[in-house]
């Protein structure tokens, strides 16, 4: 039962870590109808610069921000000097477009960087744990990162009911041409947005820097939880986002956890390399099943 | 193609066989692109699943390969099936039983569209993936030794000589069955389908059936590309199903040019030539290939297949 | 002894809430050119989109020939007989006019499962294609890709296709939208040497058509027929002229 607790709270905390990461992509598919297989790319520089600063620094803080400026930076870049070329085009040009992207990102960190993982240390001031329930002992950090993760749904759900900002972006993503009528200037609307998804990816990788290791290619492995991540929701969906990235969180979490045990119960030779398998597909049968029942998502915009 | 077929004299004359062995990857890649472009660019449907069905066939060579070797058969219920080391039944298995797991993931996927397609066609290939890293028999996550090369009656594939040709003689028998798929009725309802499906299904088309066929079509193409180019590396590993292959496939087939035969064969040739090219001069060539790709997105709108036939038109 | 081809059985669509159509009882005779029409947002496509099987009633039925057809998805209703053209031209703009007719025509033929002999090949195909393409004066097109033709052609092209693999009934949406009074006309004779071959369910704004073409008008007004009758009983029904007449004439 305790173990069950800490395995839900991990669940948890990389669902928040993904919905960081969903919320920006989501909202740049639904604003500008653009599919961005670099999105992972700016959570690789976000954890890679927070790295770096903080290792010459010892400032967490300050590694913080100038991970998100320089995320956000990259992000508003890339926009400005790339995509804003191809949101007339058709989808798959855009996939190669950002599969370029992709490779020189993973490049560039490699020529700056070089080629070993880079480490970095939680912040000293979070880097115990806490009982959160007698006799179960959770690091302050993952708590940390579920509080963020918590503050940013509130904060995005804000920006974008209540805030002349986000009501621009909800008639974007609903009708694009209406709004470019309406006189809104539209190029820096959706600059500003893809700078926003790129600081909250970047965001995700600082958080993400003193758990994982912190290496050239970590975008993809995590790109491809969220785009199970925001097709699950629904595409163009905040909320969308936030419901998918939570149940994927729990699903991977709990079922690597418990999966091999449950099964060991069933049969006994081979239980566990089929128990590793089934629970690394859990996300993707459930993907499959939602699709095949709900083909535009659980929230579809 | 003269030049692919007197290139093997040319590299052995200059010593330089590694030439012979590269090209016949490109080449089996090429088949790849071309099964993929049959259905992304003639039917409008963007798998980024491909690779599974590479890595089906590649598995069925190295797994029936593997209990010829071992002696034990591959299963006995509800009949019993040994291994085999003969070529041809190989790619027979290997079209059979990539036509039936396309079937069944295809009788789901296509029921979604656009971007929902893309991802529910990543996600079959992913647990494809983790399936096959669970094979502790078939080496799990370390992949699968074959003994040696699969055998044709009469030739001697274990030469990479001889194997070129084989691959460049399935290669061309593969694009002109291609284009004859493209040209034919079938594949002019599949292009409708792709411009407008709605008008198709009020003119009377069933398009769920006949996108269907194009998509187990298509499987099957890529499952003959896997058992070559399990053949030419003996070796297989579950990385064959990873969504980075069905990505590089992807962009090949954008890269040549959507929707043209002979552009999905001349993007995976590009492609693969520039990645050997830049490789030579820097261990950094991705960071100069990546800007490239965007360059032609931006300026050669429909790949290099599509400017150089508009070369051709502004001639005339 | 008139004979009853296609009709509806208090059909109604919602959506989300929101009536499109209420209880709608429409007879198509056979033979005849039948006009819908109403103002704008009375519910002529949602019906229209119903009898052609994109969208399924919230309830009530279809009838073809006497059978139910309301369950019958759009592809079976088109080979069984019920063609339709639509409103937002869709014609396959990358394909020629030739290769646009053989594709309708190659519907009506049983499967398309030959995977083998070339199509352009096939002389059965090019030239019922092209027996639609001269009876709607396209036949200098034929070459043409679809896209390239005027927007008036189009609309021909559009109508031309529906006329492929001799269907009983048409349901023909506003073929004349958007191509001027002297495309319309043309049309409108085109339409009339249709008469008796094919039943017609006509949608369309354009009332000089509707009144030169149409042997029977139903008036559809929020979703409700409120009238249905020859040309001149529906001129002269006060309630048409109070809601429909009315507001387009003043």
């Amino acid at each position: 039962m305790l173990l069950f607790i800490e395995q839900v709270l991990n669940g948890l905390q990389l669902g928040f870590m993904l919905f960081l990461l969903s919320a920006g992509l989501t909202l740049v598919f639904g604003v500008m109808n653009l599919i961005n297989l670099a999105h992972g790319s700016f959570y690789m520089v976000g954890a890679y610069v927070a790295a770096t600063v903080m290792q010459a620094s010892d400032s967490f803080v300050l590694a913080l921000l100038v991970a998100l400026f320089t995320a956000g930076l990259c992000g508003f870049l890339v926009e400005v000097i790339v995509l804003r070329h191809l949101y007339k085009r058709d989808h798959l040009d855009q996939v190669l477009a950002t599969f370029g992207l992709i490779l020189f990102f993973n490049e560039g960190t490699r020529m700056i960087w070089g080629r070993q993982p880079l480490f970095m240390q939680v912040p000293e001031l979070l880097s115990g744990s806490v009982e959160i329930l007698p006799g179960i002992p959770y690091p302050v950090y993952r708590l940390v990162i579920i509080a963020i993760g918590l503050a940013v749904a509130i904060g995005l759900y804000l920006l974008i009911n209540h805030t002349r900002l986000g009501m621009r972006i909800r008639a974007g993503a609903s009708n694009r041409s209406m709004i470019a009528a309406l006189g809104v200037n539209i190029r820096w609307l959706y600059s500003l947005v893809f700078a926003l998804g790129a600081l909250l990816a970047g965001f995700a990788g600082v958080m993400a820097a003193p758990v994982f290791a912190v290496e050239s290619g970590m975008g993809e492995s995590i790109l491809i939880l969220t785009f199970v991540v925001i097709v699950i929701g629904g595409i163009g969906s905040v909320k969308g986002a936030l419901l998918g990235a939570l149940l994927v969180g729990l699903v991977d979490t709990l079922g690597r956890a418990f999966l091999p045990d449950l099964l060991q119960m069933f049969i006994s030779s081979g239980a566990n390399s089929i128990a590793a398998s089934l629970s690394s597909m859990g996300i993707y049968l459930l993907m499959a099943v939602i699709l095949a029942f709900k083909p535009r998502g659980l929230f579809p915009a | 193609m003269i030049v692919l077929i007197l290139l093997p004299f040319v590299a052995e004359a200059v010593d330089e066989s590694y030439v012979i062995s590269s090209m016949t990857r490109i080449m089996i890649f090429a088949m790849a692109a071309v099964s993929l472009d049959l259905i992304v660019g003639y039917g409008a449907m963007v798998s980024f699943g491909h690779a599974a069905f590479v890595g089906l066939g590649a598995y069925v060579a190295a797994i029936l390969s593997f209990h010829i070797n071992d002696g034990s058969a591959v299963f006995n219920f509800p009949f019993s099936f040994d291994g085999s080391n003969n070529l041809f039944l190989i790619l027979i298995v290997a079209i059979f039983v990539a036509a039936i797991v396309a079937a069944l993931t295809g009788l789901i996927s296509l029921r979604t569209h656009g971007i929902h397609f893309i991802m529910i066609t990543l996600a079959f290939a992913q647990m494809l993936y983790y399936l096959f890293i669970s094979l502790d028999t078939y080496g799990g996550e370390d992949g699968l030794l074959m003994p040696g090369r699969n055998q044709v009656p009469f030739i001697d594939t274990a030469d990479d000589f001889t194997f070129y040709y084989l691959c460049l003689l399935i290669l061309v028998v593969y694009i002109f069955l291609s284009r004859r798929l493209v040209n034919s009725q079938f594949g002019r309802v599949i292009r409708g389908c792709k411009l407008n499906e709605k008008r198709m299904q009020s003119l009377g088309f069933n398009t769920y059936w006949y996108r269907l066929t194009a998509y187990i079509i298509a499987a099957t193409g890529a499952a003959v590309a896997g058992v070559l180019l399990a053949n030419k590396t003996e070796f297989v590993d579950p990385g064959l199903f990873s969504w980075h292959l069905s990505g590089e496939l992807l962009v090949m087939v954008i890269l040549g040019g959507l929707g043209s035969i002979y552009g999905a064969v001349i993007g995976a040739f590009v492609y693969l030539l520039l990645e050997q090219v830049l490789s030579a001069y820097t261990e950094h060539w991705m960071f100069f290939l990546g800007p490239f790709l965007i360059l032609v997105v931006i300026y050669a709108r429909h790949g290099i297949y599509g400017v150089l036939q508009n070369k051709v038109l502004s001639n005339d | 002894m008139t004979e009853v081809v296609l009709h509806t059985e208090n059909l109604c669509k919602n959506y989300a809430g929101l009536a499109a159509n209420t209880n709608v009882n429409l007879q198509l005779i056979k033979g005849e050119i039948h006009a819908l029409i109403g103002p704008n947002g009375a519910g002529k496509s949602t019906a229209i989109a119903q009898l052609s099987g994109e969208l399924s009633p919230s309830s009530g039925s279809v009838y073809f020939n006497g059978a139910e057809v309301t369950d019958k998805p759009v592809f079976d209703r088109a080979t069984m007989g019920i063609s339709r053209s639509f409103q937002v031209t869709s014609v396959f703009d990358e394909m020629t006019v030739l290769e646009n007719l053989a594709l309708a025509v190659q519907a009506h033929q049983g499967h398309s499962y030959f995977f083998w002999a070339a199509i352009n090949k096939n002389r059965k195909l090019n030239q019922q294609a092209c027996e639609l393409a001269s009876q709607f004066g396209l036949e200098q097109h034929q070459k043409l890709l679809a896209g390239a033709l005027a927007h008036g052609e189009k609309r021909q092209l559009e109508v031309a296709m529906t006329l492929a693999g001799n269907p009983q009934v048409l349901l023909l949406d506003e073929p004349m939208a958007g191509i001027g009074p002297g495309g319309s006309k043309e049309l409108t004779q085109l339409l009339d040497g249709l008469r008796g071959r094919y039943s017609i369910l006509l949608v369309e704004h354009d009332m000089d058509a509707v009144f030169a073409l149409a042997d029977r008008i139903s008036v559809l007004v929020y979703g409700e027929i409120i009238a249905t009758g020859t040309v001149d009983e529906i001129r002269n029904n006060e309630k048409v002229q109070q809601a429909y007449l009315g507001h387009s004439e003043n």
